[in-house]
């Protein structure tokens, strides 16, 4: 009999020893997307873990030095799919930072809407799967209409659903609808009953509680030295939110809690969550009442989607091209990228779904980005996971993935 | 020679029972997956299945079909033979406890001839279903590690230590009702069991022995491998465990077993402790009707009425609960459930000596 070819690197020695080697990954269930992961297991328990990035790795980086700036907005769209209008916000931001636009209040209020919606949208997806992950399937079906429910409102306003390409440079695309504020309306009588619903299923469950206690924890100072941001900073304890620490859109007008957890473990992240759904909903009311007082006051506010000094940067709107010519020239170079930036270096940063999203761009004045770096948090939070996951059991390993919300597409970019 | 002195009519009697149960419980495991999914579909707020017939009826035959049309698969580095004989193991072992249930009263004839509706009458029957019970952990584990694949092999470890850790609390929470009946043939534990009423107190087990049917019905989620206790097959974490590499319908017959095991395991539940074919004021009903076969037939639809209740209690915990944790399930076996049980069991011991002791 010929010698076995072994084309996979085994670890030293790994046919030898009396552990096993496991290939959580890369198309695993439970791994919610493509990751890899390396165990080395001692009957249940997790000895050593090593995880590969960059299985689905599309050089977002690279190509975006050689797009216009309106077609970076659907590559991020595809880093956290959960929450993509926090990236397109978050991007479009940083362009506005570069050329120095203001945004009108009415602009901010409706972004801060959206974004918020799709901060709950993250939210849900992210705890329903640690029910998933723990076997608790209803819960992600209870919770997935309410999502059903904020897609829809993202429908309205910009047309699509999972991958939004929401909004422009300076604001909307067009305004918000009657029935976009009708739908966010109601969309804010059912979210408390759902996530009511959905605590009273999870929250004090004494076999999901036995499950997410403890397991995949992080202390606190080892989260500031990997450079977590988000929920999971949050809940090792430390307050840190993008919202409050720099405050961007207006956010400094809103008033919110920051829930904060204190082992850092899955539970915690669970109930951290959690606590920014209800913070996220009264935003959302605040958001509307400013708006409506803002309309109140100005009538003519009504019509303001979009910052004037954006001008140059906001494509006309449909009927002006289809009957004035300027407008379709402009449109024309719009798309095409025909259209300069100042040259100059900024970084822009906004709380996304799972941490901090920040975009460093550099111009050097011409129709692309000389170099534009995005600051995924999910490729800091996996770098942490083989610490968090070893000495546990197989099964902790599985929820701490599905807890830290790594989502492949942001990790990997 | 001795073939010859059997009666015939008692060998003709038990064959058509035997095929009528061996049918009847297939059916009722095919009508349970559609059971599932409808009830998994209307407490998820789905439709579930709908396309094939109405309400979807038809899809378990449509499920089968497609399973016998699904390219057979034997992975080159597994044991054949094993490999083989695991579902084997699983459908068999699922099918046999099916031969001691009680199913309906004696029912006699015009002509004096006492027809059974039980196909064996072992006066050791309970030892009998924890016997085969014991065994159908056999094809999980076989079917596992046969498979020579990482995920299928820690599901069969699982599913055999969960097997063991659970038997025990089972078997001793079993011992305290046995000693109130003082037998161990299911026949005479139902009969025991008549009607509703009896003495002043409720003559069913379950109002006697409260603590042993939770401890019971706890084991038996576990042994079923069901929600909270589905850890063999956790489709999170070992993606669907020890079957994941099998195909076609060996695939079908780890998945039919499945469900032919919780048909069965209700029906022994039902029978132990919820007073098998038994009702209410079935005493009266019995004179009134005055015609021996459609009482035993009310009998028979009253013992399934109580298995399909029993049978939707399983499906409404598995879509309501998540599930343990390896360790946490070892320790609720042996740390809660088998004190439990033991206190259970001095407790009854002490009352029967105290007030039932009649020299």
């Amino acid at each position: 009999m010929s010698e076995p070819q072994h084309h996979i690197k085994l670890a030293e020695e790994s046919l030898q020893k009396q552990t096993t080697t496991l290939n959580l990954g890369p198309t695993h269930p439970a791994t919610h997307g493509v990751f890899q992961n390396i165990l080395e297991i001692d009957g249940e328990r997790v000895l050593e873990a090593v995880p590969t990035i960059g299985y689905i790795h599309r050089a977002f980086e690279k190509i975006a030095e050689r797009r216009p700036y309106y077609q970076i907005t659907p590559l991020t769209d595809r880093l956290n799919y959960c929450s993509s209008p926090i990236n397109n916000m978050g991007w479009h931001m940083t362009i506005e930072k570069l050329l120095g636009i203001k945004t009108p209040k009415r602009v901010d209020y409706l972004r801060i809407i959206i974004m918020e919606l799709s901060r709950i949208a993250d939210h849900l997806v992210c705890n329903s799967v640690i029910g998933v992950d723990t076997g608790a399937l209803t819960v992600f079906t209870y919770v997935f209409q309410l999502r059903e429910m904020i897609y829809e409102v993202f429908e309205e306003v910009c047309g699509s659903r999972l991958t939004t390409n929401i909004g422009r440079v300076g604001g909307f695309e067009r305004n918000f609808t009657e029935a976009s504020f009708t739908k966010i309306h109601h969309l804010l009588t059912l979210l408390p009953k759902g996530l009511k619903e959905f605590e009273i299923l999870l929250n004090r469950n004494r076999i999901f509680m036995d499950r997410c206690i403890g397991a995949g924890p992080i202390s606190a100072e080892r989260a500031l030295n990997y450079g977590f941001t988000g929920p999971n900073l949050r809940a090792a304890g430390v307050d840190y939110d993008v919202r409050v620490a720099s405050p961007y859109c207006s956010y400094e007008e809103f008033d919110f809690k920051i829930p904060v957890g204190t082992n850092g473990d899955v539970y915690d992240r669970y109930l951290v969550r959690e606590g920014e759904m209800w913070q996220s909903v009264s935003i959302i009311r605040q958001a509307l009442e400013k708006v409506e007082a803002l309309e109140k006051e100005f009538p003519d506010q009504k019509h303001v989607f979009y910052a004037p000094e954006a001008d140059h940067f906001h494509l006309p709107p449909k009927e002006d091209v289809y009957t004035k010519m300027e407008a379709l020239i402009f449109h024309f170079k719009m798309i095409m990228g025909e259209i300069d930036a100042l040259p100059g270096e900024v970084y822009h940063s906004v709380e996304g779904g799972n941490g901090e999203v920040g975009y460093y761009l550099i111009s050097d004045g011409g129709r692309t980005p000389y170099r534009l770096h995005f600051r995924r948090p999910c490729f800091i939070y996996y770098q942490a996971y083989p610490e968090m996951i070893k000495d546990g059991l197989l099964s902790d390993a599985i929820i701490t993935l599905s807890s830290l919300n790594v989502i492949a597409g942001e990790l990997d970019a | 020679m001795l073939l010859l002195q059997v009666d015939m009519a008692f060998l003709i009697e038990k064959i058509l029972l035997i095929t009528v149960i061996l049918f009847g419980s297939l059916g009722i495991a095919m009508y349970a997956t559609w059971g599932e999914r409808k009830v998994a579909a209307v407490m998820q707020d789905r439709l579930g299945p709908d396309r094939a017939g109405p309400f979807g009826l038809l899809q378990p035959l449509a499920d089968g079909l497609k399973l016998f049309m699904k390219e057979e698969i034997i992975p080159d580095r597994s044991t054949k033979f094993l490999f083989i004989l695991g579902p084997c193991l699983s459908m068999l072992t699922a099918l046999m406890t099916s031969a001691i249930v009680p199913w309906g009263p004696d029912f006699v004839a015009a002509s004096g001839h006492i027809f059974t509706l039980q196909v064996a009458d072992i006066n050791i029957g309970v030892l009998y279903v924890f016997g085969v019970v014991s065994l159908g952990v056999y094809g999980i584990m076989l079917g596992g590690w046969a498979s020579n694949n990482k995920f299928s092999l820690l599901s069969s470890i699982r599913s055999a230590s969960q097997a063991i850790s659970y038997e025990l609390p089972m078997g001793i929470s079993l011992i305290a009702l046995l000693m109130m009946t003082g037998t161990l043939s299911l026949r005479e534990i139902v009969q025991q069991q008549h009607g509703f009423w009896a003495d002043g107190y409720f003559s069913w087990n379950f109002f006697k022995q409260p603590l042993g049917f939770i401890i019971f019905l706890t084991c038996s989620f576990a042994e079923l491998n069901r929600a909270p206790f589905d850890l063999p097959e956790c489709e999170s974490e070992l993606n669907m465990g020890y079957h994941q590499e099998y195909s076609s319908m060996k695939l079908g017959f780890y998945l039919f077993a499945e469900y032919i095991n919780l048909f069965v395991s209700s029906a022994i539940l039902i029978t132990l402790f919820f007073g098998g074919y038994n009702f209410p004021f079935m005493d009266q009903v019995a004179t009134g009707l005055n015609s021996p076969i459609l009482f035993t037939l009310i009998c028979v639809l009253a013992f399934m009425t109580k298995v399909i209740c029993m049978i939707l209690f399983f499906m409404f915990v598995r879509w309501t609960l998540p599930r343990f944790r390896f360790d946490q399930l070892m320790k609720l076996g042996w740390k809660s459930l088998i004190p439990l049980a033991l206190v259970n069991m001095l407790i009854t011991a002490a009352v029967i000596l105290l007030f039932f002791n009649k020299p």
